[in-house]
């Protein structure tokens, strides 16, 4: 019984022949434009807000920038590189919530860290330095 | 006169012939020693006509199992340089006291301390690691090779192109000062503007790119290549182990290389992201270097827990012990190890709520580890244990591994920290468990499956003695050292005033010498089994009398891995096979698709060394015309479609035949 079927004789074989992505679609014509007219109307607000000076606060201005990069990031996951739930039995999905997993501990990690830092450390005078523990 | 000088300054950048370190004496007979070994090597190959041979058999080959054992040669020859590095700095301190400056002038003595834990790190543990995971890993699932067979030659010569370009900075200027992790301000253009930390930042971005391909590569590899019936939880723990490294390589490396990108705009371009002043922070780089660094750490050291599974469970003959906690452990491992290093700068000042909570992730990693320890003394446990070297080496590992991960919780304990940070104890630490954990793994790793690599064992005697010449050197050089770290000795010294502190000096140079005989001995074994390989033979393909897959092959293994796609019931597949009386097919053989080697990989590296070079003294149409030639043969490699053929049936078949007289004759 466990011996080696011939049926199951290779797997490559599968493998080869239709070289490219098997679940994961190509996406059509219209995927791809809705992707690329998103991408540019993405593109263009952040430069609208920086360029007319849309915001009086310069901050406000760069919370809009990063929050439309990240909508743009989106964008592109789903409709360059055609990512959702089902693709490559689900892979794609569990590699993609292992990355935001890890990009969230590093980026608020560090925000935690530096902040800290910064509060204890940053305005040191001399005579703070003295003082001292 | 001047034009000439902007020829010259055009034509070499800052490159001079004052570069050139011809008045060190120790490094001209460094140099002359390795021009002629190097010379004799190259007569060597000549003389026996074996170019042809290594380029296409070796250089251009995209057979993993050849790959895998490229990349070993390249961790030994590496281990020698970073070994000597090591044996340098342990005599110079073991001397350096009552006055005496030692043999090494400091500015010697800090370019030896960063060369030795940037190469045994990055071109030694590394490489080491992922040559074992390359040769294994598609064995151990029943795969012929990885799943991208160009980018893991490619890999490899990325990371030797790194290899290169450090080993370079021997012989042409000098190497970073500044400690294996550069930190700035100290490696930034205001304190280090010489050539030593443009080598340690090119070096790294090269090497860096092998290894994250190479993650890629083999996470590819198992996931999608694993034979029919080989469930994630039936996968071997090696494979495990090496799934969870290649995904931490892959989420991780790319946070050294930002990193290190971000350092080489503020040497290069003037920005000023680490600097002091103009709005930098040195201490951003500490963070973020880190936030690679400790994964790193586990990057190394899980694949050396796989090993220890698979030799504990051989070689006690029975199942590994609570494989699927040994899974969920390796898998928790991974995920914590994102989230603990702080521990390695709570002496910044983030104050204490922040060190709290990163000293007690760091106090919890401990768990799972631990969990793992327990495992393999439970498969040793009423187990029918047999003392080979490779067992000989986890054992060694489990009693010197328990006393570091120790001496780990200890420091993790922040105020303990602010007492030990960067001294001696630190140094002590981190050596105990990276030789106790990942060295002793990979000795482990390459006695247990060198027939399988070379289809003969290992000389035992000599196995032995390096084992034992490595344990006993291993204690005499560090336990001293934590010794002088209580008593506040910090790391990176080179001269001393107290005389008392020597005699625990010259205790660990003893200790040097020690292992220096264990890795003497290492390679007279290799030389040993070589003669005896008749002797030594192994015809069965199965010396150890394994559970996994790659045992159930030849070896060496074909060129094809396996004739027929095993399957697979059990996560000890090939221990399942033997008690089921699996019967190895002797006919039926198929014409077998296979992978073509090709030469690009050895070109891409060649001028990535070309670029790195012109980057890092400045010849700027030496760095344009090298980038420009990457991108061509990168492009032009794309149309090459001539990437596959066919073993044919018959050579098969008569491949098949030969192992089945083997068998029949030998058994």
């Amino acid at each position: 019984m466990s011996s080696h079927a011939p049926v199951h004789e290779d797997a490559h074989e599968a493998h080869h022949g239709h070289s490219h992505g098997h679940e994961a679609g190509h996406g059509s014509l219209k995927s791809y434009m809705t992707g690329f007219v998103l991408s540019i109307i993405l593109t263009a607000i952040p430069f609208w807000l920086v360029m007319g000076g849309v915001f009086e606060s310069r901050a406000i201005t760069a919370v809009f920038v990063i929050a439309l990069g990240a909508v743009q990031m989106v964008v592109h996951m789903i409709y360059f590189l055609h990512m959702n739930t089902k693709s490559e039995g689900g892979w794609t999905m569990m590699a993609l919530i292992f990355t935001i997993v890890i990009v969230a501990i590093a980026l608020s990690g560090s925000f935690w860290v530096m902040h800290h830092l910064n509060t204890n450390m940053m305005p040191m005078s001399p005579e703070m330095m003295k003082n001292m523990p | 006169m001047f034009s000439n000088l902007d020829l010259q300054k055009f034509v070499f950048g800052r490159l001079t012939l004052e570069a050139i370190p011809y008045h060190e004496p120790i490094l001209v007979a460094t140099f002359a020693a390795v021009a002629l070994g190097g010379l004799a090597l190259v007569i060597a190959l000549t003389y026996y006509r074996l170019w042809a041979y290594l380029w296409s058999e070796w250089f251009t080959s995209v057979d993993h199992k050849k790959i895998g054992i490229m990349y070993v040669i390249l961790a030994l020859v590496m281990l020698v340089r970073g070994f000597s590095d090591a044996i340098m700095m342990r005599i110079q301190q073991a001397i350096a006291f009552n006055g005496s400056e030692g043999y090494l002038p400091p500015h010697h003595y800090d370019q030896v301390f960063t060369a030795h834990g940037v190469i045994m790190i990055f071109f030694m543990a590394m490489p080491f690691v992922t040559g074992l995971m390359n040769f294994v890993v598609p064995l151990q699932i029943g795969a012929r090779d990885v799943s991208f067979p160009f980018l893991n030659n490619f890999s490899f010569w990325m990371t030797t192109a790194g290899a290169v370009i450090i080993m370079m900075s021997l012989f042409v200027g000098e190497f970073a000062r500044t400690g294996w992790l550069a930190y700035p301000p100290l490696s930034g253009a205001d304190y280090s503007p010489g050539v030593g930390v443009d080598y340690y930042i090119w070096g790294l971005q090269v090497a860096g790119i092998g290894t994250t391909l190479s993650g890629i590569n083999l996470i590819a590899t198992i996931v999608k290549m694993r034979a029919p019936g080989m469930t994630m939880m039936k996968m071997p723990v090696f494979t495990w182990t090496s799934l969870c490294t290649n995904v931490l390589i892959v989420a991780t490396f790319p946070v050294l290389t930002a990193t290190l990108a971000l350092l080489s705009l503020d040497r290069y371009a003037g920005t000023n992201f680490f600097t002091n002043d103009l709005g930098g922070n040195p201490m951003m780089y500490v963070n973020l270097i880190w936030i690679w660094g400790h994964p790193e750490v586990y990057i190394l050291v899980l694949p050396a827990f796989g090993i220890f599974s698979e030799v504990v469970a051989t070689f006690c003959g029975k199942r590994l012990f609570g494989y699927a906690s040994m899974v969920y452990a390796t898998v928790v491992i991974t995920i914590l190890s994102y989230i603990v290093w702080l521990h390695h700068f709570f002496t910044m000042g983030s104050g204490a709520s922040v060190n709290a909570f990163f000293g007690i992730t760091t106090m919890i990693i401990s768990i799972p580890t631990g969990a793992k320890m327990f495992n393999w003394l439970f498969t040793m446990y009423r187990g029918r244990i047999r003392y080979e070297v490779p067992m000989l080496w986890t054992i060694g590992f489990m009693v010197t591994f328990v006393i570091g991960g120790m001496t780990g919780v200890l420091l993790a304990v922040p105020p303990a920290d602010f007492v030990l940070h960067n001294s001696l104890f630190l140094i002590a630490h981190f050596h105990n468990v990276i030789i106790g954990g990942v060295v002793f793994g990979l000795m482990a790793g390459v006695t247990y499956w060198f027939p399988k690599a070379f289809g003969f064992k290992l000389d035992p005697f000599w196995g032995k003695m390096s084992f034992w010449f490595w344990l006993t050197g291993f204690y005499f050089a560090f336990m001293p050292l934590y010794v002088l770290g209580l008593m506040g000795v910090t790391r990176r010294v080179s001269q001393f005033e107290d005389p008392s502190l020597q005699i625990w000096f010259v205790i660990a140079a003893f200790g040097a010498f020690l292992i220096a005989l264990g890795i003497l001995s290492f390679l007279i074994q290799l030389v040993v089994s070589f003669k005896r390989r008749e002797q030594l033979a192994d015809f069965t393909g199965d010396p150890w009398d394994g559970r996994t897959l790659e045992w159930s092959t030849s070896s060496p293994p074909p060129e094809y891995n396996f004739a027929f796609t095993p399957v697979v019931h059990d996560h000890d597949s090939y221990w399942d096979m033997k008690n089921r009386g699996y019967a190895r097919p002797v006919s039926g053989f198929k014409a077998i698709h296979m992978p073509k080697g090709t030469g690009t990989g050895v070109i891409l590296s060649g001028l990535s060394v070309a670029f790195a070079f012109a980057m890092i003294w400045y010849i700027w149409w030496l760095a344009a015309l090298s980038l420009v030639a990457i991108i061509v043969v990168s492009i032009a490699h794309t149309f090459n479609y001539n990437r596959d053929f066919y073993i044919p049936a018959n050579e098969v078949v008569e491949t098949e035949d030969k192992r089945t007289e083997l068998l029949a004759g030998k058994v």
